[in-house]
């Protein structure tokens, strides 16, 4: 019961890291029906970009852990903000009338590019982030000692989730967002500008993907040039098990898929266990595509 | 024996009734036309027709045989083509080629014949070529046979789409809204073609908004409005019902 | 009357078979590569180039070929070469196992689970699935093919033998390009609806398609195996079946010499250019992006077919 618990609660942590970064995905997919297979080269270089700021600015030192960690996390979603609407701009505007495998194959591309990039400039070893930043104590709670960090990671990642969701759902903007996900078109003819919404989700979805990144880095302590590849897919994974286009989905389907394979891991096998989000992606694409959460799209001969 | 029969069709998309329990059939040897103002659920027809919707409820006899919610490409075997209201013929490839993607359904080659190319499979293509040919001849194309589909005229392009269908050697063509963008001179030679057509045995279901072709070439009408049948019977009948005036002008309003 | 083409043929047929006796053995192993990537290329052009389906997980038939020479040769003694058409047919049945349940998804999420498949294959391989892979070691020790009693060693003597098996790919692929199978393809990627429309079962050919080039690739990945006696999971990852993907995309989708000159480009120039080598990813990753926004069709794209117009049928007068 005691390593049930322990698995519940690391992989809720787990997945709500998938989560933020499956919001990327899901809201670019909702506007623009297009998979930003870069994405998960943002979230890397979220957590390298962190890393080089933590070090050479010594923000925890200088501010202590608290701030310096949060002054550190504003700087790098702004920065991975920056990025990602770079990248749309280059890969991605040019192809807006193309057809779709144009596109998925210019987002192959930036991946490749992105990812050859962080390991010519950082080298392809491991690195290490700074052991001694985020507190080591547990907390006594259900019976079970969790540690703090993980319930640190699950309270930020659901604050920033609960921000996405106001300003999606309450805000003007946020309607805007929604309504270019629904219909373009539609949403051109009464006056929202669509290439200003698709700027914003080319900033918030990578700024969160950022933000992911270095939780990942500070969680996990390691990171590699190729870490993206595999939480992508995962979050790609949970975007889809929530209805991709669908945010509260993307959110729901983090949760699951991290907790899905932290149990898997444990009580099925730990070498199979990035099989096993990839096989979940695979049954559900098969037998429920629209996800949890999403909506069915009829199609007009 | 009547070649094709609907029965209580109905189809919805969510919340609207695209086809609400439309009924009616097609004699042999025949051309029936399908007309109603815009909306009224004609095209869904066809496509619950040719599969390509799935009807909620309702039965579609062909030949006496059932083909409700049969695959596309069996419908077409059993002996209905088609063209399409929006024209979709493959722009990138010649006028012959769009032709034997029709032949196609009566070729039996497979991977292996078409790997080795044996006798058979090239005595095949020869005949696919001449039936191609054929097609194209008989609506006036084949002298543009080599031409890619997207260089030729609108109305080049609708009669393309007929050779294409015509190549499957169905028993019933279903031709929506042939008519399409055809300036006059076109039209009469669409006219001419369906004569053509019902000589050859090939029954014709058409829509169509253009009245005068309409009245000219169906010797039934079936009408639509908001998905229901509001009227079927001969030109004449039917250019003077009340209800079918009423569903295209609307009614009067009363002072 | 003999045309153009087949002077150029005969001159680069002659090129070719004479080419390695000019060249050190290193860049005869190039070309070696180049043409086993080529033939890998114009497998996945079956199902990227004709059909139009997004499979980014090709490198997974190639390994199923693989693995079932290393397999059978190792542990049952069979001849290398004998294998071969058990390679295309394990893959062959892979692939159909695989993608039928899959094959009516729509194209990004196709693509999506085309990855998923080579990286379940991967990881299977990885742990040693049935134990017969080998784990992460992989299986050394696969025989040299044999042919007609004369054991291949050298990359000349694979040169052959590729060469042959390259020739005869390109003949019956350019077969099935002027045939029925053929044009269904192309239909069904031009405009599904259509095809079906038509009376095509676009269902059975895309299926169809994904067998074909997977049995291709399947065969293969038997030379490829008797080629190197050692395999293991990482000649088969994701990038692997990327760069197979971006020969068909850069040479010319649908088009056997844009493939081949696809497969030169990504493979050959490379190794001309040694210091590139390292940032070989990123400017493939460039040029990914590059030619998607200004020349999607890639370098030679398709060509369209020519046909001999019946007798008495050229301008529909009876004959001129």
């Amino acid at each position: 019961m005691e390593q049930f618990l322990q698995q519940l609660t690391n992989g809720l942590a787990v997945g709500s890291i998938y989560a933020l970064i499956a919001l990327g995905y899901t809201m670019v997919y909702g506007v623009l029906k297009l998979i930003n297979f870069a994405h998960s080269e943002l979230v890397t270089l979220g957590a390298y970009l962190g890393l080089t700021l933590l070090t050479s600015l010594a923000l925890a030192d200088r501010l202590g852990p608290l701030l310096g960690v949060l002054l550190l996390a504003v700087m790098v979603m702004g920065l991975i903000a920056v990025v990602g609407a770079m990248l749309d701009r280059v890969a991605y505007r040019p192809l807006r009338q193309s057809p779709r495998l144009s596109a998925v194959v210019s987002a192959l591309g930036a991946s490749i590019f992105l990812q050859n990039t962080i390991m010519l400039i950082y080298g392809a070893r491991y690195l290490n982030y700074p052991h001694d930043i985020l507190p080591k104590m547990t907390i006594h709670m259900v019976g079970i000692d969790v540690p703090l960090v993980r319930i640190l990671i699950l309270c930020v990642s659901i604050l920033m989730m609960g921000g996405l969701f106001f300003f999606i759902q309450k805000t003007k903007v946020g309607t805007a967002i929604r309504a270019a996900a629904i219909d373009q078109g539609a949403a051109k003819l009464v006056g929202i500008d669509v290439n200003r919404v698709v700027l914003l989700v080319f900033l918030v979805g990578p700024a969160l993907g950022g933000a992911a990144g270095l939780m990942l880095g500070l969680y996990y302590g390691q990171i590699n040039f190729a870490m993206g590849w595999s939480y992508g897919l995962k979050a790609f994974t949970a975007a889809i098990l929530g209805g991709i286009g669908n945010i509260p989905g993307a959110m729901l389907g983090g949760l699951l898929l991290g907790v899905v394979e932290a149990m898997g891991a444990t009580y099925i096998s730990f070498a199979w266990k990035d099989a096993i989000a990839f096989l979940v992606l695979i049954l559900i694409l098969i037998v429920r595509p629209t996800g949890l959460l999403g909506e069915r799209v009829a199609e007009k001969v | 024996m009547k070649l094709l029969s609907v029965s209580r069709l109905t189809k919805s998309f969510g919340g609207l009734t695209a086809v609400n329990s439309v009924s009616f059939d097609v004699q042999p040897d025949t051309v029936v036309g399908l007309i109603g103002p815009n909306g009224a659920g004609k095209t869904t027809v066809f496509n619950l027709i040719t599969g390509i919707y799935r009807a909620d409820q309702g039965e579609i006899l062909f030949k006496d045989q059932s083909i409700v919610n049969f695959p596309t490409h069996r419908i077409i075997s059993q002996g209905i083509a088609r063209t399409f209201q929006t024209i979709r013929l493959f722009q990138n490839l010649s006028a012959l080629e769009n032709v034997l993607a029709g032949c196609h359904s009566q070729m039996k080659s497979g991977v292996l014949g078409s790997l080795f190319h044996t006798p058979r499979q090239r005595r095949e293509e020869k005949m696919a070529l001449e039936e191609a040919m054929e097609a194209l001849a008989f609506v006036g194309l084949d002298s543009n046979a080599l031409q890619m589909a997207r260089n030729l005229s609108y109305g080049k392009q609708r009669l393309l789409e007929i050779a294409r269908a015509l190549a499957t050697k169905p028993s019933l063509i279903i031709l929506d809204e042939p008519a399409g963008g055809m300036n006059e001179h076109e039209t009469w030679q669409l006219v001419a073609l369906i004569g053509k057509m019902k000589e050859r045995g090939i029954t014709v279901l058409l829509i169509e908004h253009d009245m005068s072709l309409v009245m000219r070439v169906c010797e039934n009408i079936v009408v639509l409005e908001y998905g229901s049948k509001i009227a079927e019977g001969p030109p004449q009948e039917i250019k003077t019902d009340p209800r079918v005036i009423q569903a295209y002008l609307g009614v009067e309003e009363d002072d | 009357m003999i045309q153009y083409k087949t002077i150029a043929l005969i001159i680069t047929t002659g090129i070719l078979a004479v080419l390695p006796q000019f060249l050190n053995p290193y860049w005869v192993d190039v070309l070696n590569n180049i043409g086993i990537y080529a033939i890998l290329g114009l497998s996945l052009n079956i199902i990227v180039g004709h059909t139009g389906l997004f499979n980014l997980g090709h490198a997974s038939f190639f390994a199923v070929g693989a693995y079932t020479a290393a397999i059978l040769n190792t542990q049952y003694e069979i001849p290398v070469l004998w294998l071969i058409p058990v390679c295309g047919l394990s893959a062959g049945l892979f692939a159909l196992i695989v993608a039928r349940p899959i094959i009516h998804l729509r194209g990004d999420y196709l693509c999506i689970v085309t990855i998923g498949v080579n990286e379940i294959v991967r990881i299977a391989l990885i742990n040693n699935v049935f134990g017969l892979t080998g784990g992460s070691n992989g299986i050394f020790g696969i025989d040299r093919p044999n042919v007609f009693g004369m054991t291949l060693r050298t990359p000349m003597e694979f040169y052959y033998l590729i060469l042959a098996f390259g020739a005869v790919t390109i003949f019956l692929f350019r077969q099935l390009e002027y045939s029925r199978f053929g044009r269904a393809l192309n239909y069904l990627r031009e405009d599904e609806t259509a095809a079906q429309g038509s009376g095509i079962n676009t269902a059975h050919y895309k299926l169809a398609a994904f067998v074909v080039g997977a049995v291709w690739a399947g065969m293969v990945g038997n030379i490829y195996a008797a080629k190197m006696t050692i395999i293991s999971p990482e000649s088969f990852t994701f990038w692997e079946s990327v760069i197979i993907f971006v020969i068909v995309i850069l040479g010319g989708s649908g088009s056997i010499p844009g493939v081949i000159l696809g497969a030169v480009l990504v493979v050959g120039l490379p190794e001309l250019f040694r210091d590139l080598a390292n940032a070989r990813m990123l400017v493939f990753g460039a040029a990914m992006v590059g030619m998607m926004i200004f020349r999607t069709q890639g370098l030679l794209p398709q060509r369209p077919r020519k046909y001999t117009l019946p007798q008495g049928r050229r301008n529909g007068e009876g004959g001129e």
